[in-house]
């Protein structure tokens, strides 16, 4: 029996507003508790919610992003349900008439073709707030700051098809919400957060098998987990002749399996209907294109920009985007550059600054070493005034703040060597002072050519040109 | 003193004939003296009054007054007010001191006004007689074997027994103006979204409307100028100018047509109230109005809509209630579901847990269609009957209740039998519109109240009917015997 | 057109009533229960008046008013005062509001 795995995503993005989506109390995490809980997030007795504008611009522009139909009416409905952390015991969320729908994104497959993921709505709402278990003996204390941040929910359609297509769909989502500055996409802290819908059916089916959902995935790795262990399992109870239970179940990642949940009722009646405090939110066309007008270059078309206009494989575009920010640097420095070439400059981005990223904890934003002083420092190696390893230098003195390109140069006697003469001088000198070598050389030991090479770069500090130095030793090798 | 309209006692107050304090102590005696039968009041905050008082009077002295300076008033406790308990008529809310005023006593207060207390009320605005409050039933001053009407029963009391000289109210299906029929008052329920229900537990949230009762028209128009207009904290507050209500109702009589509903007028009408209320349109007609009957064809759902639409709204309001962050909270914690069952099975009284599953029955899967989607669907056919109606006639009028005040216990075991009163002020809160009940005679030495309503954002107009009509009548002026 | 009665067999059960009970967490006690269903079974009753009313082609009015919402824009106005606000908490720890410990 060839069975084929359907999932849909679900991802609540929480949207990086000052303050939440119907009061004013800060959105700012880490705070302590309770602190940005205000009248509004608690519930209290006779507070209403008011609309941030930031929320619906917010919506809107990841509706743009995606094709998605902006909804010129669109209604907010309350949630009914009860739990602690949940003040109102109803969430105003959206239901009806979402505020963008009908929408796709395009995701790499494995086989390495490209394949068109649907979103069927995505829509505006409260999040709830956290309870914490730990040290309340028989209790749980309830945080109320999460209340009332905006949420984004954004829903595929049953389009992906494999673990790996689900990994591949949440990534491009989370790129894209950071790119769009809606979101800070941080999983750890909660701000991303994925459940997925899973069903299996034999293939050539086209009814749907019945799904369940699984939540708890705050990971691209445990997503995929999850949906493979959850999908073995429904093939294994159907395989087994039994019917896969309509429920909801957590990802356990310490046990990798997916458990029935206990608290949640089977028949949760949530009562939906239209929220009586909040009027209908009306969007115009000119609100569109105002908003439409903002959106950043998109991180597909960057990608397929920076493969043309800098000649780079697809593999170095896509590290190069991988955040707007880190786009912007590299473009930068290749504008402020003028003999290094944009392969150079990447391939230094790529590995030495990236490399200076992870080492200190910084984001690209905060880096020490600009893009006027990189493109400087790559210029200097384009011309070769710099050696490959004396640029290390420079650079690492750059980023300690020691000053400028030109400046460490001068002060450290960097130039490179590339003076003939001075050049043949220090190869004679080696060849000189290690017969042995010299002669295992001529013999034909190739090996050792490496070995003399590097004498002679140490007899220069390092300074003379690798490719002259080889090319003078083995011309006097040759005599 | 206690008898004087506000409009008078300002005259008093700014000629210095009695100053705010000596006002406000008089009122205080009162309700010391009086409502102790009465039951009008669940809080006195007679320090904090005499603190105003004496900041009244220094603003008098120096010639800053506001509008409503030194005028004693009080607010249903429906309404937040800050360091002061807030009741809503529950045990749900019988420990918790607000922290924060509503618009409409922040409004009132800035503009000089004194608050004695919060009045009783039925539990969380669900009823028509006072008689569902955790705080005990409230008397009708006319006669304390009766009713005084309800939600806002408190307010009625305290006003028409002169412990204060105009309350704060509020209106779902007739909460303001049956009492104030009931009671012999002027209640005023204003368009829905002229003033803000931010710091007004809310009860039905499309329904609800802050209000007043006061003994005349005139301190109708006084009170409303200081609390209509636009509040940025309530989405459902509406953004349009606010006229000047005094100079609208002295403005010069114009001919009116008015529509009478003739299907009000059937045998669901007590035939002595019908009397006195064709009675009062009579004196409209003296007055140059010229009456012209209605026909609104889907009143007659007006109740079963409001009784979908109302519960549906509450049972989601009042699911704050759970005892985590203010509150009641039973005893015992062993288990949360059971703690929430507990919590609101003690704290809510019987006809609040009534409306609740009623709310909840009609959104439920399987019945969401055809009772609440039914229920908003002729709603609307009910709001466009008005809608059509107004395209003839300036104002409608008929009934307030069915019968004047009964009495109490009379019909508390019979929840359809009590809603039923609220027959004809229901159509106004489905509706939106303003509608204001203004005594028109006696029956059986108990008041009785005539309705008006308008079209959308039409106070001035409604007030003005309601002026002249006092200007020609004096119902309004008349006091129950031991409070006189 | 079909009548109420016809329309809907309207017999609240007491299962129908526990179940609301349930999702409205609310503790009816058994002496109340059977009052409780007679007196819903009233008011079902009278709501049920509202199926005979032929409502097709018309818009559910959920707003008197046909207004769109106002916007506000994202700005922090509030500030910390939960002292203030945790004053009327029934229990609270560490700045915490404590419930019974839900297990997941």
């Amino acid at each position: 029996m060839q069975w084929e795995i359907v999932i849909g995503l679900e991802i609540h993005t929480q949207l990086a507003t000052a303050s939440k989506i119907f009061s004013g109390a800060s959105t700012a995490y880490g705070a302590a508790p309770n602190s940005q809980a205000c009248l509004v997030d608690l519930g209290y007795p006779g507070v209403l919610p008011v609309l941030n504008e930031q929320a619906v611009v917010m919506a809107i522009k990841f509706g743009l992003a995606t094709g998605c139909r902006i909804a010129p009416r669109s209604v907010f409905a309350r949630k009914n349900y009860f739990y602690p952390d949940l003040p109102k015991g109803y969430q105003i969320s959206q239901y009806e008439l979402p505020i963008v729908h009908t929408g796709r994104i395009e995701i790499a497959t494995e086989a390495g073709g490209v394949k068109t993921v649907g979103i069927t709505r995505a829509h505006l709402e409260e999040d709830a707030g956290k309870s914490l278990h730990e040290d309340f003996r028989a209790y749980s204390g309830i945080d109320l700051n999460r209340a009332g941040t905006p949420l984004l929910e954004i829903v595929s359609e049953p389009d992906l098809r494999s673990a790996s297509e689900a990994g591949a769909y949440m990534r491009k989502i989370h790129e894209l919400v950071r790119y769009l500055e809606i979101s800070d996409g941080n999983m750890q802290e909660g701000s991303f957060r994925c459940d997925a819908n899973v069903s299996v059916r034999s293939r050539g089916e086209s009814r749907l098998g019945t799904r369940t959902e699984v939540k708890n995935l705050n990971s691209f790795r445990f997503v995929e987990k999850a949906i493979e262990i959850e999908a073995a399992r429904q093939i294994g109870i159907l395989e087994g002749g039994g019917s896969v239970l309509q429920e909801t179940r957590l990802y356990d990642p310490d046990r990798d399996e997916t458990r029935a949940m206990r608290t949640k009722e089977d028949a949760n009646d949530y009562r939906y209907f239209p929220e009586p405090d909040l009027l209908p939110v009306v969007i115009d066309d000119r609100l569109v294109e105002k908003i439409r007008a903002t959106l950043p270059e998109l991180p597909d078309a960057k990608r397929a920009r920076f493969s043309r206009e800098y000649a780079l494989s697809d593999y170095d575009a896509g590290v190069l985007t991988s955040s707007a920010a880190l786009a912007k640097y590299y473009e930068e420095t290749v504008l402020a550059a003028n003999s290094a070439s944009p392969k150079l400059i990447a391939n230094w981005v790529q590995s030495q600054v990236i490399a200076a990223l992870n080492e200190d904890g910084l984001d690209i934003r905060e880096f020490s070493v600009t893009p006027a002083e990189l493109a400087a420092l790559a210029d200097k190696i384009a011309d070769g005034t710099l050696s490959g390893t004396l640029a290390n230098e420079v650079f690492a003195a750059i980023r300690a703040g020691d000053g400028s390109v030109d400046t460490i140069i001068e002060q450290r006697g960097l130039r490179q060597i590339t003076d003939e003469g001075a050049i043949a001088r220090l190869v004679a000198e080696v060849l000189a002072a290690y017969p042995v070598q010299t002669q295992q050389c001529r013999d034909g030991n190739e090996k050792v050519i490496g070995f003399l090479v590097g004498q002679v770069m140490k007899a220069s500090q390092g300074k003379a040109n690798p490719k002259q130095v080889n090319d003078a030793l083995r011309k006097r090798l040759r005599e | 003193m206690h008898d004087y309209t506000l409009a008078r006692l300002r005259e008093g107050l700014l000629g210095e004939r009695f100053s705010a304090t000596e006002l406000t102590r008089h009122f205080l005696d009162r309700i010391a003296r009086f409502d102790g039968e009465l039951n009008a009041f669940i809080s006195v905050t007679a320090e904090q009054a005499l603190r105003q008082a004496e900041h009244a009077d220094r603003n008098l002295a120096a010639g800053r007054s506001s509008a409503l300076t030194g005028l004693p008033i009080a607010h249903k406790d429906i309404f937040c007010t800050r360091g002061v308990k807030t009741t809503c008529g529950s045990r749900m809310l019988d420990n918790f001191v607000s922290p924060y005023d509503a618009t409409v006593v922040e409004r009132l207060e800035r503009a000089g006004a004194i608050m004695l207390g919060k009045t009783n009320m039925d539990e969380f605005a669900m009823g028509s007689s006072n008689e569902t409050s955790y705080y005990g039933p409230v008397r009708n001053p006319w006669d304390r074997e009766r009713v005084p009407g309800g939600s806002s029963g408190g307010s009625a009391a305290a006003v028409t027994a002169r412990l204060v000289s105009a309350a704060t109210g509020t209106d779902t299906g007739g909460s303001i103006r049956q009492p104030a029929a009931l009671s012999g008052l002027t209640g005023l329920k204003p368009t829905y979204g002229r003033v803000s229900r931010y710091g007004m537990v809310a009860f039905a949230s499309s329904l609800d409307q802050a209000g007043t009762l006061t003994h005349s028209a005139e301190d109708a128009a006084l009170l409303l100028q200081e609390i209509a207009g636009l509040d940025e904290r309530d989405s459902t507050s509406l953004d349009e100018p606010v006229p000047d209500y005094d100079r609208a109702i002295r403005t010069p009589w114009e001919k009116l047509t008015i529509g009478v509903p003739e299907s009000f007028f059937d045998d669901g009408l007590d035939a002595d109230t019908a009397a006195a209320v064709r009675a009062g349109l009579s004196v409209f007609e003296k007055l140059g109005a010229t009456l012209k009957p209605v026909t609104l064809s889907h009143i007659h759902l007006s109740v079963p809509v409001y009784y979908v639409v109302a519960p549906a709204e509450a049972s989601s309001n009042l699911s704050r209630f759970d005892g985590v962050r203010f509150g009641y909270r039973a005893a015992g914690d062993d288990d949360l579901i059971e703690l929430y069952k507990r919590t609101r099975g003690e704290g809510f009284g019987a006809e609040v847990k009534r409306r609740i599953l009623t709310g909840t029955y009609v959104l439920s899967t399987g019945y969401y269609d055809a009772y609440y989607l039914q229920a908003q669907k002729v709603r609307k056919l009910i709001s466009e009957d008005f809608r059509l109606a107004f395209e003839d006639v300036d104002l409608i009028a008929g009934p307030t209740t069915p019968t004047p005040a009964f009495r109490i216990g009379q019909k508390v075991d019979d929840p359809v039998q009590m809603y039923l009163n609220d027959i004809y002020t229901i159509g106004a809160n489905l509706a939106g519109l303003p509608a204001v009940s203004i005594p028109c005679g006696f029956v059986s030495g108990l008041p009785v109240g005539l309705q008006l309503v308008g079209p959308h954002l039409r106070e001035a107009e409604l007030l003005k009917a309601a002026h002249y009509f006092q200007l020609e009548t004096d119902w309004h002026l008349r006091t129950p015997g031991i409070y006189r | 057109m079909r009548t109420a009665s016809e329309f809907y067999a309207v017999s609240l059960k007491s299962e129908d009533v526990e179940k609301l009970c349930s999702l409205a967490r609310l503790e009816i006690a058994p002496a109340e229960s059977a009052d409780l269903l007679a007196k819903l079974t009233d008011i079902v009753r009278l709501v049920d008046e509202l199926q005979a009313q032929d409502t097709r082609g018309v818009v559910p009015m959920a707003h008197p008013l046909d207004r769109p919402q106002r916007l506000r824009a994202d700005v922090v106005t509030e500030s910390d005062e939960h002292a203030l606000y945790q004053a009327n908490a029934p229990l609270v720890e560490r700045d915490l509001y404590l419930v019974p410990k839900v297990i997941e």
